[in-house]
């Protein structure tokens, strides 16, 4: 198990203050220009040795992302950094634990990976539901200005870092990086076409970076500890430790962080006091927030929790947002509330997912109750295929894999279910 | 999608809210607003000064707020931007509200994370009240929305009233949280489970148990 010395977000629970001095305390912003004074490309290395991958879902590697920014701007451009604090996906909760108790983590993260890729500024998009969060963002975004750590000359390095904070309204497709960007600039938040990917043209047209909260608050202390301390923890090419958000069926859901490649049934007789009701009671996991397919009990006790283990279920890390599910639970229902999700959250850009996300919630609450045929299973995974991979960004995904899913793991529920239906109405009939 | 119009372009409307302008406190923090984005990009600032211009309205009519037409046209002006473009922000975002609301906007995570923790029995409990979700209730008080997933899933289920959050609910404490809200009082936010702080464990937390009393530094540790 991982031990507290080697936790990076020590407050995480919010037991002490959030403010800087307590920070300080902690060991944050202690001599920061020591990091910086390293230089871009050593602190890009030495990300690489890490092994970071993205913790916003995708999992692409960190220092290797960093290293797309141009070096040098050839047209007078400036480079930035966007922060997504838009933690929407069902079942992630980790982001807005290091925002109100940890966020001069993410601050001193945002002044030494902008540096790293030369960007002139960062913006943390965060949001708009976290409301409460964005006040204690903007107050240690002062503390730091106050103390000179960024702003002009941050930290006494010579370097000229801007931290902005900027508020979301309520639109789970602005956790998408170009939709982001585009809300940003003032526009609906929808997804822009790639190529031109950001680190070409993204914000204002400028070479643009979009690293997650937890990516970047994990920055200064992977520079402190060494790479390869970072590296030690997890499986080859899972490395690092990582928040879990555990929430649905466990006796005590919570958000801990742990080291990658855990296993599942560790992590949940450790920390969240087991499953409701005993081992023998779960009836599956959807093990990274609810774009990714759910994995039956049987197959998920021993798996471990990083971004190739569960790959190699058919479903996916994520954000480490794991929904645990027993045998209480009606599975149709709890995955209809996702298509439902995604049918709300579509920002109607493209035919397949603004057609396509209402056609499987409807059919999906008509499954829930067995009032359908049976072809039509196969009808509404047809369905899925048709809108996964048509999409501009990855909401169409998203919303065809929880049902793929389902399909996969519980079509003999849905035979049931439509078999009980009909014969009800058989009965009826005669 | 947002499938969202905005309330009909009425005289009375006009006559309400044709005059809307920030007041000097908002005015000065919509301009600070603008400040954070490249000069010529003050469009940036649209979420904002939308959200600041509820905010205003709310304080005037004593409700959460919302965006009535001229008060868009306002935010429009004010950036030199085109209407038809901060009404499509208007209403492309849900947390612009399009209607009035009243005093207090209940919002009701009912995302399946929520769902397996009991957001059914929250929205049972609101509706024994007598609240319709999209509907301002007689007396002024609540409106009901059901919305998706907040970001409090290890704290679930959850509401969302105006600013705060209620976390670990069952109907019994919904209903003190709202007994209290309608009396005036402030009751606290965050979780509502006895003991637990945050999001750690219920009953106390399995790891940085040194982080609970003092500001522990583990860097000796190293």
């Amino acid at each position: 198990m991982l031990q507290d010395k080697d936790r990076i977000f020590t407050n995480l629970y919010g037991f002490q203050d959030w403010g800087l001095k307590a920070a300080q305390q902690r060991g944050d912003w202690d001599n920061t220009k020591a990091l910086i004074a390293r230089g871009h490309d050593d602190i890009i290395e030495e990300m690489k040795t890490s092994g970071l991958r993205g913790r916003g879902g995708a999992g692409f590697p960190t220092g290797l992302k960093w290293s797309f920014m141009p070096k040098e701007s050839k047209d007078g451009r400036p480079s930035f950094l966007v922060i997504n604090a838009d933690e929407s996906e069902p079942g992630s909760c980790k982001d807005r634990e290091i925002i109100r108790h940890d966020p001069h983590k993410l601050i001193e993260g945002a002044l030494v990976a902008g540096y790293a890729m030369r960007a002139r500024a960062a913006y943390i998009y965060i949001r708009g539901e976290y409301i409460r969060e964005a006040e204690v963002l903007q107050e240690a975004v002062n503390q730091a200005y106050d103390q000179g750590l960024i702003g002009r000359n941050a930290c006494g390095s010579g370097y000229d870092f801007d931290v902005f904070v900027h508020r979301g309204a309520g639109a789970y497709i602005c956790g998408e990086e170009t939709a982001m960007i585009e809300s940003l600039e003032g526009k609906k938040g929808q997804p822009r076409l790639k190529p031109p990917f950001p680190a070409g043209a993204g914000l204002y047209g400028c070479p643009t970076t979009v690293n997650n909260v937890e990516s970047i608050a994990v920055v200064p202390t992977i520079l402190r500890r060494g790479g390869s301390w970072f590296a030690s923890f997890g499986r080859e090419n899972n490395h690092g430790t990582k928040l879990f958000q555990i929430s649905g069926h466990v006796e005590r859901p919570c958000v801990v962080e742990e080291a990658l490649s855990i296993p599942f049934g560790e992590l949940i007789e450790k920390h969240c006091g087991g499953i409701i009701g005993g081992k023998d009671n779960l009836l599956a996991v959807i093990p990274g927030g609810s774009s990714v397919p759910l994995v039956p009990a049987e197959q998920i006790w021993d798996a471990p929790m990083d971004f190739d283990g569960l790959k190699d279920l058919g479903s996916g890390l994520g954000t480490a947002g794991v929904i645990v599910m027993d045998k209480s639970t009606d599975i149709v229902r709890a995955i209809s509330r996702i298509s439902y999700f995604y049918k709300h959250e579509s920002c109607g850009q493209c035919t397949p997912c603004r057609e396509g996300t209402g056609w499987m919630w409807r059919m999906m609450e008509r499954l829930r109750v067995g009032d359908a045929a049976v072809e039509e299973i196969d009808m509404l995974h047809q369905v899925t295929k048709q809108v996964e991979g048509h999409t501009i960004c990855a909401l169409g995904d998203a919303a065809a894999w929880p049902i793929q899913g389902l399909i996969r793991h519980f079509r003999p529920e849905l035979e049931r279910r439509i078999e009980e239906h009909n014969a009800k109405f058989a009965e009826a009939a005669e | 999608m947002a499938d969202r119009s905005p309330a009909p372009d009425t005289p009375e409307l006009r006559e309400r809210w044709g005059g809307f302008e920030f007041t000097e406190a908002y005015r000065e923090r919509a301009d600070m607003a603008i400040a954070r984005y490249p000069e010529g990009r003050q469009r940036s600032a649209v979420m904002p000064l939308l959200d600041l211009a509820q905010r205003q309205v709310g304080e005037e009519t004593d409700t959460q707020g919302w965006l009535p037409l001229p008060v868009i046209e306002y935010v429009a002006d004010y950036l030199d931007m085109p209407v038809i473009r901060v009404l499509e922000v208007a209403t492309f975002y849900f947390m612009y509200n399009l209607v009035p609301v009243g005093k207090y906007h209940v919002q009701v995570c009912g995302t399946t994370p929520c769902m397996l923790r009991g957001s059914d029995a929250l929205l049972e409990t609101c509706a024994k009240r007598g609240m319709r979700k999209g509907h301002v209730s007689e007396d002024g008080l609540w409106t009901l929305t059901e919305v998706e997933c907040m970001g409090n899933c290890a704290t679930a289920p959850m509401v969302q009233i105006n600013d705060d959050n209620y976390e670990d609910l069952t109907p019994e404490r919904l209903n003190a949280v709202l007994d209290a809200l309608a009396a005036g009082e402030k009751p606290k936010p965050g979780t509502q489970e006895p003991g637990r702080h945050t999001s750690e464990p219920a009953g106390g937390p399995t790891t940085l148990k040194e982080m609970v009393d003092a500001n522990h530094d583990y860097r000796s540790e190293w």
